[in-house]
């Protein structure tokens, strides 16, 4: 018999489980969901940013034959009475948006009414011609001409942190040899995943709900209902099996949920709501934020002193906070530090956390000064982020778990070959173009969460992991089935895993990057519990060579159960299930982070980022030619979708470096450029050679799975190196992004 | 979007009866502008009267030694078209340039000329806009207008044609064929589109039930010194900032005929015939061209977010007839991005 572990998927790279369904097009999106006996919502959204409603003129499309209602706030039920029912998991601090509740006009892009009818068509046309009358009144919306009235937040949202404040930022700055300060900004940006907001509820005869919703975190919405709506857990299902993506967009129960409930409430039927693209625009945003930074060097290019400011918009009705600025006090060696953060309330809608909040802001504010400090200190700027390097976090002024951001840097620089650039801006050239290489990095919380799942195995072999996680296209399915099969060591094929459905053991939203820790945690603790069960049924078999071993004396591998210290002494799996008589074992279990190791260390994922650019000065043109992208997140589970997920990260930095922006026209307090034809993200064209690494971090105490995960560290520093390589390029410093041709010029 | 009733003519007399026939009738090509304004309440046609079957999609070459460009041939058959591509490769190049594979797969040629501008405004029902609603007032003004006009505008409309097609139409001197209630005419190309003046809400000349049959390209079609260039804000799937078409024809370094149309500038392809002329007889050096980029650029006007446009279109149009006596641009390589 072979030794050889086949079974030992972890670290590997295995493809998507779930990828054959999605290209043959049977993997099922919220609003595909087929339920008989459909009506259709229609979301009518607010021209204006702020004011009334005077009046809704319902009756005249409600005479069209096949409209069925309209919902408004002149006609929506009693609902919860305080504003706390609305709050999600995820809500800052303030009081939620509650649809359909006043004739109040909080933004522009407010939902005020849907309308429902037989088909979706009619619902559309019947929308266009609702007349409503408005009473407008000012709003404010230019958080750059209001950012003195930016105020410091208040903690309401969890995982905030307020900004740290050490030693004497100004006294330090005085001393230094070499200083800068300079003012970074860039513009909105909305989370825009190619699949559309949707939702179908499937009213059932007995009134009960199944609830296909987009969303990342199954159980916030049906809390969100039962709080609402008063729908106890079996009342209402809510189930999301895919996602075409998200990116945080889905973190918070948005407005096509409780309109779709209302109205399957209300009307007794079953309803699908799709918004239009448009709207999607209405979802909540990465804040237009202005960030100044402030750094001062001594003679050996130490760091002396520190300043981070940033200042962002929040609604008029929340507090949205993110971490900005924070991370400036631990990315490197400094002993004065100075951070600051504040938030102005606007007749907007209230922000949401996009990829990496606040972390992908920071990291362009911090990363291009650094670059920056760099050249005003004359050293190469890897070199003086060399010098600066952080062995301990010192805003908690704690050991870190693990980090291995020094290996990072080198090989980033061995891959990219940064040995070979000159300093000196536009000095280096190919044919009629400017070449610049630029680099940057970042930090980013390596989380884990409390979660459940639940694992049972037939008498076949056949085992399913499940867990209500989320999966909005970064691979979980795949890495709970990996978990699972090596676990209990059986093939990856007789391994089903499920999540996104309330109806499973409960998981959090998916979000902050930690749902491969927490959930690969949970599946790996429950596959470990029904572990012990089967070795408990396996040492009752006759001449069982188990007999009298602990679980740990044990491996499961290749479909065997062994003792680790004599591999040849083993049991078939199948034998045990066989022999049991048991049609089914099952087990349940669930994780929490240990509270210890959090106190005792940071945690934390680093990556490096290193672009070449190439640039044609006179036309302003920009092309990012190469970037290598090194990251340390700890164990990487499956290479393949963790390498995806940074590529896609890759993706997203170059996006926001050159041309991601929802612009708004503050004489309107609207958004102009909201579509795909306006709303640029890059196309293939734009994107070039991309080089992912992973250092591995052995790390036993962020989890039990060592992993930190990948989901938006790889986000980090992208843009900025993008920007620092311009500047290599051209001598040219741009501050404010997108860096569009118009700013080269 | 409204209820609506289409029909499919199997005539071009047939199609412009069909028109006539019907309160607020359209003409539907490939449906890729007209199907977006209608579902954002932009244009609310009652019928709808489908091309596709017309025996308009054909390209052939005309008895004076030109080339007919059918109405309802799509975008891509006409770009890859082999004559279009060895005698006419600017404006392959052109189209290429635009939209993407799929958008060019399903427009048609006239649907290219009739398209509407991309002004944000004029998309968003929220907004005043005199082009949607003549007299409603124009919001791209004293607003976010970095894709607008520079040239030719007016008080109430500063809107941009959006097409590429049409700048290398314009450079070529084409020739549009339509067909109306009353018969049918020919529109010279730099009579077809037109400029805002005080009546934003007609982009062109056409009449009411006018129907596009052909664009006719003239015999000459500088397949030897030609340049596309466009600027954007991403390599490939996005309206031009600025765009310039150049055909140049050479003696030695000599320029004996030069065309030189912009797109991104104006409320029509803007084809300069005096900076043309300030080409036409001189060497094709750098200081030629920079004349020729301050003339076109001499009455541009910037709206604020667009003020970049000025000098951006003219670095555009050195970079191009640069490109274009430099023979840089070949009629073989039309497939590469025209992007520089
Ligand atoms: C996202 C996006 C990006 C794009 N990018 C670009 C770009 O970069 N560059 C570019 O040039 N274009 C671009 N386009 C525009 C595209 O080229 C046009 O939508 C297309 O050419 C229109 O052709 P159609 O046949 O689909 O027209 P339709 O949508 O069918 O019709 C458009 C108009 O033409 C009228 N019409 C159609 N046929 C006739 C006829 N025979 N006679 C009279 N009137 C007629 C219709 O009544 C309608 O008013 C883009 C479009 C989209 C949606
Ligand atoms: S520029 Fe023209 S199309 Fe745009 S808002 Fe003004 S009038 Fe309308």
């Amino acid at each position: 018999m072979s030794t050889d572990s086949n079974t030992k998927y972890v670290g590997k790279a295995p493809s998507r489980v779930e990828g054959p369904l999605k290209v043959t097009g049977q993997a099922k999106y919220s609003a595909e969901f087929s339920v008989p006996d459909l009506v259709y919502g229609y979301v009518v959204s607010s021209p204006v940013a702020k004011g009334k409603i005077r009046k809704i003129h319902a009756d005249k499309i409600l005479a069209l034959p096949g409209v069925i209602q309209v919902f408004s706030h002149e006609n929506v039920p009693t609902l919860a009475w305080f504003d706390r029912s609305y709050k999600d998991d995820v809500a800052p601090g303030g009081s939620p948006f509650r649809p359909l509740h006043d004739d109040e006009i909080k933004f522009s892009q407010q939902p005020v009414a849907l309308v429902v009818a037989e088909t979706f068509e009619l619902a559309r046309y019947a929308a266009s011609v609702l007349e409503i009358e408005y009473e407008q009144e000012k709003h404010a919306t230019d958080v750059e001409a209001l950012r003195e009235k930016g105020q410091e937040p208040g903690s309401g949202k969890t995982g905030y942190k307020p900004p740290v404040r050490r030693g004497n930022a100004d006294k330090g700055l005085s001393k230094a040899e070499h200083r800068i300060k300079q003012e970074y900004i860039h513009g909105t940006q909305h989370h825009n995943p190619m699949e559309i907001f949707g939702a179908t509820v499937h009213y059932h005869p007995d009134g009960k709900l199944t609830v296909y919703d987009k969303t990342q975190g199954v159980y916030n919405c049906q809390q969100y209902l039962k709080k609402v709506f008063g729908l106890s857990a079996d009342k209402a299902r809510v189930v999301n099996l895919f996602m075409g993506g998200g990116f945080g967009a889905g973190l918070r129960p948005q407005y096509e949920l409780f309109l779709s409930v209302l109205a399957a409430l209300e009307l007794k039927r079953s309803i699908r709501l799709s918004l239009t693209r448009q709207q999607m625009f209405s979802l909540g945003h990465r804040p237009h934020t202005v960030q100044t930074v402030e750094l001062g060097t001594g003679p050996g290019g130490e760091l002396l002193g520190l300043k981070h400011k940033a200042v962002h918009e929040t609604s008029r009705f929340e507090e949205y906070t993110e971490n900005v600025v924070n991370w400036s006090g631990m990315l490197y060696q400094c002993p004065d530090v100075h951070l600051e953060y504040e938030v102005v309330p606007l007749d907007v809608f209230t922000p949401l956390d996009m990829r990496a909040p606040g972390a992908a802001t920071g990291s362009i504010g911090l990363e291009v000064a650094m670059d920056e400090m760099a050249y005003e200190a004359g050293i190469d700027p890897l070199e003086f982020r060399r010098r600066n390097y952080a062995d301990r976090d010192q805003n908690e002024d704690k050991p870190f778990s693990s980090k291995k951001l020094r290996e990072v840097y080198d090989e980033g620089a061995r891959r990219f070959g940064w040995d070979q650039r000159k300093m000196e801006p536009r000095s280096m050239r190919e044919g009629n173009k400017l070449v610049g290489w630029g680099m940057a990095g970042g930090v980013w919380d390596a989380s884990m969460q409390k979660a459940a799942a639940k694992a049972s195995i037939t008498a076949d072999g056949k085992l399913t992991v499940s867990s209500a996680a989320g999966e909005n296209g970064t691979g979980t399915y795949t890495v709970m089935t990996q978990i699972a099969a090596e676990t209990l060591g059986l093939p990856m094929e007789a391994v089903t895993a499920k999540l996104g459905d309330t109806t499973l053991p409960e998981a959090p939203v998916q979000g902050g990057s930690w749902t491969a820790a927490t959930v690969g945690s949970a599946v790996k603790s429950v596959c470990e519990a029904l572990g012990e069960k089967l070795l408990k049924l396996a040492q009752k078999m006759d001449d069982s060579p188990l007999k009298g071993a602990k679980p740990e004396d044990v491996e499961f591998v290749n479909g065997l159960i062994r003792l680790r210290k004599e591999p040849r002494q083993s049991v078939v799996l199948r034998d045990v299930l066989q022999v049991s008589g048991e049609r089914e074992i099952e087990a349940d279990s669930s994780v929490m982070p240990n509270p210890l190791n959090m106190q005792k260390y940071s945690m934390h994922a680093h990556n490096a980022v290193f672009v070449e650019v190439q640039v044609d000065e006179d036309l302003g043109t920009i092309h990012v030619t190469r970037v290598v992208n090194v990251v340390a997140a700890g164990r990487i589970i499956n290479q393949k979708t963790a390498r995806s997920q940074v590529l896609g990260s890759v993706v997203w930095g170059i996006s926001m470096a050159l041309m991601e922006e929802t612009v708004m026209d503050h004489r309107y307090g609207r958004y102009m450029n909201h579509n795909y034809a306006e709303y640029h993200v890059p196309v293939n064209a734009d994107v070039r050679d991309i080089e992912v690494h992973f250092v591995e971090e052995e790390d036993p105490h962020v989890n039990p799975l060592g992993v930190k995960g990948i989901g938006e560290v790889g986000l980090l520093g992208v843009a900025a190196a993008i920007t620092n390589a311009v500047y290599h390029a051209t001598g040219k410093r741009v501050r404010s992004l997108p860096l569009t041709i118009d700013k080269l010029l | 979007m409204n209820p609506f009733t289409l029909t499919r003519a199997a005539s071009v007399d047939a199609a412009v009866r069909d028109f006539s026939g019907h309160e607020a009738a359209a003409y539907i090509g490939g449906g890729t502008n007209l199907l977006d304004l209608m579902k954002e309440n932009v244009a609310h046609p009652q019928h709808l009267v489908g091309l596709n079957k017309l025996p308009l999609s054909s390209i052939e070459s005309t008895t004076g030694g030109g080339l007919r460009l059918g109405a309802t041939a799509t975008n891509a058959d006409t770009a890859w078209h082999a004559e279009v591509q060895q005698r006419y490769p600017l404006l392959s190049q052109a189209i290429l340039a635009g939209a993407s594979p799929q958008l060019r797969n399903m427009a048609t040629n006239a649907g290219n000329l009739m398209q509407r501008t991309r002004c944000y405004y004029f998309y968003d029902t929220a907004t005043p806009c005199n082009k949607r609603e003549p007299g409603s007032g124009c919001a791209a003004i004293g607003g976010y207008n970095r894709i607008h006009a520079i040239l030719g505008t007016s008080d109430s409309c500063i809107a941009t044609h959006p097409s590429d097609m049409c700048v290398a139409l314009a450079a070529l001197e084409a020739v549009v064929q339509v067909q109306g209630p009353d018969g049918s005419r020919q529109i010279k190309f730099e009579d077809f589109h037109r400029l805002p003046e005080d009546a934003p809400e007609r982009d062109n000349t056409l009449q009411a039930g006018e129907l596009i049959t052909s664009i006719d390209l003239p015999a000459q079609g500088f397949a030897e010194n030609f340049a596309y260039l466009k600027l954007r804000d991403r390599q490939s799937y996005a309206f031009a900032l600025v765009s310039v078409a150049v055909g140049l024809e050479l003696d030695g370094n000599t320029i004996k005929e030069a065309r030189l149309a912009l797109g991104g500038v104006a409320h029509k392809p803007w084809r300069d015939k005096a900076a043309e002329h300030l080409l036409k007889g001189q060497p094709a050096t750098e200081a030629t061209f920079r004349k020729a980029a301050e003339a076109v650029l001499k009455e541009a006007k910037g709206q604020g977010t667009n003020d970049f446009k000025i000098e951006l279109a003219k670095r555009a149009i050195v970079r191009a007839l640069t490109q274009a006596a430099a023979g840089e641009q070949k009629a073989s390589d039309v497939f590469t991005n025209s992007n520089p």
